[in-house]
């Protein structure tokens, strides 16, 4: 209704970033060292790493799974940031990047969940536990499979915009909540032992495999990240070239 | 402000009396909550387990979807003639129209609420208490119904532009009031079970930083959920 006379939806410097397709090298640098990154991560934490005297090879879901909700949780600070500078400065860019954030979130967040499952059966002999922080991602999973469906749901650039920013906003001032009333549900998950005030609990192999699966996840949301924003960027350019 | 304030509670009383001379949103969100209550009921074994333990929960889970059902019309309402162009060419302070909007969702949900609690108590034998516990429950529900109705007005402001915003209302919502349905039910079977407020107070404390923080954002965010 009040959107129907469209602002340009490219925003005020989209036209100099914004790239043809075909005139952009086809082959992504970034992401090809933050894959291998991981590979090498991967194969440190397999081979170079011991295994755990109590859960066994179960363990080495550690390299994979908090990293990953590492990540998860950054990709959505950053569209909760991301849309905060929209709404304040209206620039089309910050809207790609908070959609490309919450994209690669809702993976990083899919994965979190799918291993946190794998690891669970073993350990806790269930796939499934209504244990805080198991419940809290799946409705962090929630919140933004919905932003992402959302911006489905909206055809005006300038709406879908700031519609969802307001939504990645409140969503992030959610997480807390959620967080704390499903906490006080019950809890049963461990504790984090890197992030406590004494020193971390853990031998220094595993720990330094640990920091470096969080450092390549960390390259890796931010090359399919940037990968993403391309898209966005590209998809911008066309529809404008479009006329729509 | 004494001027956002006044404007609001013209947009309140506009909305409660199309509603009161229509009363087809009401009825309709009644008789849902009515017939959910009652579906409800054979959705377990009774011999299993007791009705007046489920009630809490059934009572909650209720009163969101009945009540997602009466956000829904706040907007929708507004689309017909294009009567929203009007409400926001008015001189008055965008604020002004989601809180006028948001304290007759309020009384709405509420009114849901006088007639979803009786019958709670009678289907499914629970106990209300004294009257200390009957005040207890309502200062609950109100809390509880200021975090829903401020979330649910913004979402209902947004959703009636999407395609399929029917469903695009509970998508967004439900997920907004996992912190209001958790601790208003433990709130409530703790009530019923007639163990003192001071046990609650913790989940208590969470609906009211609740309502605190998202009336303030949702304020700030609706302005920009109407721009043109």
């Amino acid at each position: 209704m009040t959107d129907t006379a469209t602002r340009n939806p490219l925003g005020s410097h989209a036209a100099s970033d914004a790239v043809r397709p075909a005139a952009r090298a086809t082959f992504d640098w970034l992401f090809v060292v933050a894959v291998l990154a991981v590979i090498a991560t991967f194969i440190r934490a397999i081979y170079f790493t011991p295994i755990e005297a109590l859960q066994g090879p179960a363990q080495k879901i550690y390299y994979v799974h908090p990293p990953s909700a590492w990540v998860a949780f950054l990709a959505f600070g950053i569209v909760a940031i991301a849309s905060l500078g929209y709404l304040w400065m209206k620039d089309m860019r910050l809207d790609r990047l908070a959609e490309s954030s919450a994209e690669v979130g809702v993976v990083f967040t899919t994965i979190t969940l799918m291993t946190g499952s794998l690891w669970g059966k073993p350990i806790w002999g269930t796939w499934w536990t209504w244990d805080a922080r198991l419940t809290s991602t799946l409705f962090l999973w929630f919140i933004y499979v919905g932003y992402l469906i959302l911006r489905g749901a909206i055809e005006d650039h300038g709406m879908r915009a700031r519609y969802s920013a307001v939504l990645g906003i409140l969503g992030s001032l959610l997480i807390p909540f959620i967080h704390l009333s499903v906490y006080l549900f019950r809890t049963l998950h461990p504790m984090p032992i890197i992030g406590k005030p004494s020193k971390p609990s853990l031998p220094n192999d595993m720990l330094e495999t640990f920091l470096l699966a969080f450092c390549s996840f960390t390259l890796l949301y931010v090359a399919l990240l940037r990968a993403r924003y391309r898209l966005a960027t590209d998809r911008a350019a066309l529809e404008a070239e479009e006329g729509r | 402000m004494p001027d956002t304030l006044g404007a609001a509670l013209l947009i309140a009383r506009k909305d409660l009396a199309i509603e009161f001379r229509t009363r087809t949103a009401f009825f309709s969100a009644v008789v849902f909550a009515l017939l959910a209550i009652v579906i409800f009921f054979f959705a377990w074994d009774p011999t299993a387990v007791a009705a007046s333990d489920l009630a809490p929960g059934v009572l909650w889970v209720i009163f969101t979807f009945s009540g997602l059902l009466g956000l829904h019309r706040s907007f929708g309402v507004e689309m017909a003639d294009r009567a929203l162009d009007g409400l926001l060419g008015a001189p008055v302070p965008r604020h002004a129209i989601y809180l006028g909007k948001a304290m007759a969702n309020l009384v709405f949900v509420l009114a849901i609420e006088v007639i979803a609690v009786p019958a709670v108590a009678l289907f499914y034998d629970m106990p209300l208490g004294g009257a200390k516990s009957v005040a207890a429950l309502a200062a609950l529900m109100i809390l509880a119904a200021i975090g829903l109705v401020a979330v649910g007005t913004l979402f209902a402001a947004m959703s009636v532009n999407t395609r399929l915003g029917e469903l695009m209302l509970p998508m967004l919502s439900l997920p907004f009031f996992v912190p209001i349905v958790i601790p208003a039910a433990q709130t409530t079977a703790r009530l019923l079970a007639g163990r003192p407020v001071s046990e609650s107070i913790g989940w208590l404390k969470i609906l009211v930083a609740f309502d605190l923080v998202f009336v303030a954002a949702c304020t700030m965010a609706f302005p920009h959920t109407i721009e043109d």
